[in-house]
Order: C-alpha cells, then structure tokens, then sequence
C-alpha cells in the first residue's frame, strides 16, 4: 500500500440548473488571452447532445484514453515508438473546426458607421484571422437542443440504445434532457501525462492536480489526443497546451476553484481523499464490468488506523489525512455510494464523481390525468424517459445495475423526506426501500442535509495545501521578490518573440 | 582577402559561433518558446502531405551527408561498384525530392490560408527562402553535377574537416560549380539562423520518452510527515 491524497470532486447532477456561470467564472480568470479563446476549461453540455467538442466521446475517433493491451493497457493514440514515428504530423489531432472558431464582433461599427437608412450592425469576426465570418458553432451549441436531429441525434452514447428506444426519446411529449457540468477529471491514470513526449504533464504529489509545464511543453500535442475527455487544448498563439489547473493558486490560499465558488445551483462538492497508488495498474487494466467498484476499492478509508498510519509514513500531512475525513467527496462515493466517475471505461480513473440524475418527473399522463405511480417507487425507474442505458453508457461503462442502485438510494431519500415532511406515504413502503438500498434514517438525513442544504464550509473542504513546507525550496531566498517564487507563472510574458 | 577567402574561410566561422552561443543562450533564457510554433490545429490536411514528404525526405539526406562528413571512407567504399553508386545516388536523389516537393507543399499550404496568415512570423518566411534554396540547389547539384556521393567525400568532406581543424582550406571549394558553392554557403547561413528561427525544434527530439515510465509525478519534497495520530 502507498497512500496518495488527491483532491477529488462530486458534482451533483441534479442540481444542476444549467446556467453557465461555472464556465464564464473559470473563462474570465483563465482563458481570456489570445490562443486561448476557443478553450473552455470547464464548460456545459446538455445531454443527450453532442457536448464539445463535438462527439467528444467517440474514440474511434478521437482515440482518447487507454485500451486493453495484453495484461495491462496502452494509450489509443500513441505508444512510446509510435509517438516518435507521428511526430511530424500527429493522425488523431483535432482541429479548430471540431471545437468552434472563437468570435467577436466589430462593436466599432456601431458607433462609427456614417448616418443613413438603416440601423448599423455589428457584424461577427473572427478571433483568430480577424476576418467576417459567419458564425456555425459556439462551445454550447446544444444548450438545451435535446430532441434536435443535428444535435441530441449523434450523442455517442444512444450506442447502446436500440433504435426504437433512440426514437421514443425524440417523441416530443418524451423529451428529456439533463446538464453536464465537466471540467478536468485530475485522473490517477491520466492519458494526457502519459502520451506527452516531453514530459511537460505532470501530477502533483501532495495533492494530485494535473499540471502542465509550459517551459517543458515542445508542442508535440499528443495529450490533447490522449485526453479522452477532450480537456487539454492546444493554444495556436503560443504553441502550447494549457488545461483545467483547478485553480490551485486559489486552492493554495484556502478558496475553492473558481467555478466551484461561483456555482448558482451549488452541485459541487471538493474534498481530498487518501487512494493507494499501488494499485493503478491493477484497476486501470481491469475488465470493463469491474472498473467501478475497483476505482470506489482505491481509495482508503481515512478513519482506519492503518491507513492512517500508511499516509503518514508516505509524506501525507496529518492536517490532510484530517480534511480526508470530513470529506463530502467520501460521504458520496464511499459511504453512501451515490457518486460514479464519467465514462470510467477510458481506463484513466477520473477523479471527478458525478451523482446521476434523477430524471425525469415521476409521472406519466393516463386518461389525460397526470398520475405518479405511487404503487411501486422502484419500478417507476423503469418508466423514466431516459432510459437506463443511456445513464449507464455514461456512468458505469454500460453496468446498469451500478446507475440503478445509485437512482434507487436518491428516490428513497427524497420518499424518506417526503414521509416526514408531507406525510402522504407509506411508512412501511419507505421502510422497504431503505432496506433494500441499505440506507439507514441517519443516514438519509445526512445526504439530505448535504445535498439540499449544504453550507459553503460542507461543500468546500480544502485541505491545507501546506505552501510553508517548500517555501524554502521554491525560493530559495525567503526575502525574494513575491513573483519570483511561490504559485510560479512568467516573470516574462510567455510569449514566443521569434 | 579575397572575396572567397572571406566567403569560405571567415564566414562559416561567424555562422558557427553565433549559432552556438545564440542556441545556448536561447535554451537557457528562453525555454519557453524552444521549439517550432505547431500550425496542425489550424490546418490538418494539407499539412500531413507537406510535413511528412519534408521531414522524412530531409531528415534522409542529413543522414547521408553526417555519414559522409564523418567516415568518408564508408561512402568511397560502397561507391566502389557502379551498382551499389547507382543504388545510393538514386535513393540520395529520391529522398532530395521529396524533400523539395515536402518544402513546396509547405509553402503553398503556409500563404493559402488566412489562419495560417497570422501564426507565420517574418523568420518564417525568411526560412521557408532558405531552406527552399537549400534543397533546391541540393537537387540541382545531383542532376546536374552526377556521383556527388563520391566527390562530396573528396572535395566538399575534407574542406569542412579543415574548417573543423581550424585551417580552412579555401582552395578545396574554390573552384567548384556556382550551384555547390551557394549550396555550402547556403547551409552556414542556415546554421546561422537556427537560433533564431523555429529550427531550433530539431534540438528538442524527445527520445527520453521512450524508456521514461508513462506517469510522472513531481513532489515538492517527500518526507515521512508524522503526526499525532
């Protein structure tokens, strides 16, 4: 056993409104800078739709992620020959065209138009050539286009779906869709690291945040391909590539990532969590069917003396092992097992842990009366309109019994609230579903309290990032100048020049 | 002095020193932007057939004039038969081409589209001129002047030797063809610009990442932490 902290996520599905916020905060802070426009480092999809970039979960051809290669795993796109072999023209890169080319308009002409007939306009152009353009693509162009036939029609994961089921979905009184916040995953596994021939990616030891170093960084690009969710972006200006830095600059200070801070529908969740990074090989090459429980079997109780004692001897800090415990991350996906990771068959264990949606409404029209099907809360999974499989090629690598079991625990909390609250239900009933969930009244209490009234400091437990420990090293003299050691960055503009 | 005094004894001289002081101090001031500035994002199709006509054809025909330049010998042996000549020059010539059709592909993909219009710098164009008459005159030279296998190992090979062994032997280069001649000073002045272009990317091949392990980790300082647990 070696024991790692890595500072983990959960997002709330069901909470989330679909507002963008999370994305316009991270966007104003991070990527507002030349060659960098296209780049949303988190952003927002609706689902079923195509997300961004477009198709983004289709590895056959974007080659993202790992696959089975004999007894352990191999990156899709590139391996240690072939990457020095493609080295002159990468096959799998995306270009421009799969994301969107970024756009302004020329608001001048608003102002500066001659006086005549008509009103002037401000005509859309380019962010990259500064020529007009015609806008056909923008970064959320399914926003809620669920049913579309250009859009929610190509989702990668209808898959699994048969075909009348895909045809059901787009029945108008059938539509149904849900948001899906993404950022990067900070994976244990990461494919980015991996495919970088550089060595410019690297995982943080301490808290296990995936950097990329842009002085290291030749521009080869291979992680962008490697990334199976498509969260390492190339910036054309600069010729290197930038990604989601969970904003530890903030994290090192004590506040949460700036989309964390600034989510309206309060769906996110951070805490650290202590895994056993020996186990990486084992669980990454594990058969699809496993791969969930594997991931959930990594990472460590922080209560269990053993463990503790472990960390402690790995260089973990007490005062993180302390964090670990009051985790919200843990509640969710260890103690109540309510989290999944997105899409854990890219074999990368992202460590960002969705809690799936509880879709939709619980009712369906009979005899032009709208009835909830009070009879049987568990069956009427079954009825919602999207149907399981879609969650489960999203959540579970196609395991629906694992999206299920997780749908089963948020109906019968909120049966167990309504018993309470309202009073209108069965309380035998209610005692039938907790037992078969394995939930206890404490413990739907919790989940309640945390998913509905969660205060900021139970949502956002940051362990101490402990700056003091490498003070020293980072600057060698303590007396030096603030931007010359610490959070790092350009003390020159990182610009090429030549 | 005479003018190919100058040409052939001093300027190569200038060109190597600026480019070795010039990369070094570029590698440690400015490692930031130490390699070529990717444009496949912006352009993927016409790229595949530009660069890998060019890499592999140019990267052949450096190989063959290091070998030259280093054994010498090993070229004038396996030249002893015509067959084994025919053989090489045809290859040389080959690889030549396809690095002069890679380097016009390049260029006509490079002035053809708007967004590659605002990633290309002056340098580039300076460049992109140098090295076109670089292999141009290459190819010239192999057409026009045939076996430049054997004679570059008698003529061109000890005149870089002297310039190694700092007494540059002007006679040697004085008299050959117009087209060599701007073929060799054409070559200094690309060293000279190493430097200062994106061909400092040929420096920063990435072999480590053939035995590094696939994950890399970076600890600020890892020490048993010991607690009161």
């Amino acid at each position: 056993m070696e024991v790692r902290a890595q500072v983990s996520m959960t997002f709330h599905l069901d909470k989330c409104i679909g507002c963008h916020t999370c994305s316009v905060a991270c966007k104003n802070i991070w990527t507002d800078r030349k060659g960098t426009e296209y780049m949303w480092w988190n952003n927002v999809e609706t689902k079923p739709g195509t997300g961004y970039p477009s198709k983004w979960e289709d590895q056959d051809v974007y080659k993202g992620g790992w696959e089975p290669k004999g007894k352990s795993i191999g990156l899709k796109v590139t391996d240690k020959f072939r990457g020095l072999a493609n080295i002159f023209h990468q096959p799998h890169l995306p270009t421009i065209d799969d994301y969107y080319e970024p756009w302004t308009y020329k608001y001048s002409d608003l102002f500066d138009s001659p006086a005549g007939d008509d009103q002037p306009t401000a005509r859309p152009v380019s962010l990259i050539t500064g020529e007009n353009m015609d806008i056909n693509a923008g970064p959320n162009w399914d926003d809620d286009l669920s049913g579309s036939e250009i859009y929610a029609k190509n989702d990668p994961n209808f898959a699994a779906l048969s075909d009348s089921e895909k045809e059901a979905l787009f029945e108008i009184e059938r539509l149904v869709f849900f948001y899906l916040p993404r950022i990067c995953n900070h994976c244990l596994n990461p494919g980015c690291v991996a495919s970088c021939p550089s060595g410019a990616l690297y995982k943080r030891g301490e808290d296990g945040i995936v950097l990329l170093d842009q002085n290291v960084c030749r521009s080869w690009r291979f992680c962008v391909s490697a990334c199976p969710y498509k969260k390492s972006y190339y910036n054309w200006s600069t010729g290197k590539s930038e990604k989601c830095i969970l904003c530890y600059p903030r994290l090192e200070t004590g506040q949460p990532p700036a989309c964390f801070h600034s989510c309206v529908g309060r769906i996110r969740y951070l805490g650290v969590v202590l895994y056993d990074a020996e186990m990486i090989e084992q669980v990454a090459s594990a058969p699809e069917n496993e791969l969930v429980d594997l991931q959930k079997e990594m990472i460590l109780d922080p209560h269990d003396p053993e463990v503790i004692a472990q960390a402690e001897k790995d260089g973990v800090h007490f005062s993180v092992i302390e964090s670990a415990q009051k985790s919200p991350v843990y509640k969710f996906l260890k103690e109540w097992g309510l989290a999944l990771p997105l899409h854990p068959e890219f074999r990368t264990l992202p460590m960002l842990f969705y809690i799936p949606p509880l879709l939709p409404v619980l009712g369906h029209v009979e005899k032009g009366n709208y009835n909830v099907d009070v009879e049987n809360y568990f069956g009427s999974l079954d009825k919602a309109r999207l149907p399981m499989k879609y969650l489960a090629k999203m959540f579970s690598a196609g395991d629906e019994t694992k999206v299920r079991e997780v749908l089963e625990k948020l109906l019968a909390v909120r049966m167990f609230k309504r018993a309470e609250q309202v009073d209108d239900i069965d309380k035998a009933e209610v005692d039938k579903m907790l037992e078969k969930t394995g939930l206890t009244p404490e413990m739907c209490e919790e989940i309640y309290r945390l998913t509905a009234l969660p205060t900021y400091e139970d949502r956002f437990v940051i362990p101490p990032m402990h700056r003091e420990y490498v003070a020293d090293a980072l600057m060698g003299d303590p007396y030096s100048f603030k931007a010359e050691a610490g959070i790092g960055g350009f003390k020159d503009r990182p610009e090429r020049g030549l | 002095m005479t003018f190919s005094d100058f040409m052939f004894g001093v300027f190569p001289y200038m060109c190597i020193i600026i480019a070795i002081v010039a990369t070094t101090w570029r590698y440690v001031t400015d490692k930031f932007s130490y390699s070529s500035l990717s444009s496949q994002f912006l352009e993927n199709r016409q790229l595949f057939w530009g660069s890998i006509t060019w890499h592999y054809g140019i990267l052949g025909v450096l190989t063959a004039h290091l070998v030259g330049f280093f054994i010498p010998k090993s070229i004038l042996w396996w030249n002893m038969e015509p067959v084994r000549l025919y053989i090489l020059e045809t290859t040389g010539f080959v690889l030549g081409l396809m690095a002069l059709v890679g380097i016009i592909l390049l260029i006509i993909r490079r002035f053809s589209s708007s967004r590659l219009k605002v990633v290309t710098s002056n340098m580039d164009k300076i460049l992109y001129t140098v090295l076109f008459i670089q292999v141009l005159t290459g190819v010239l030279t192999a057409i026009f002047y045939r076996w430049g296998s054997s004679w570059y190992s008698g003529f061109a090979v000890p005149y870089l030797w002297s310039i190694v062994e700092l007494r540059p032997d002007v006679a040697l280069v004085d008299n050959l063809p117009l087209t060599v001649q701007i073929h060799i000073l054409n070559a200094f002045f690309l060293l000279f610009l190493l430097p200062f272009t994106r061909l400092v990317h040929m420096l920063s091949v990435p072999i480590k990442y053939i035995w590094r392990p696939h994950q890399v980790v970076r600890w600020n300082s890892r020490k048993k932490i010991l607690g009161p647990f």
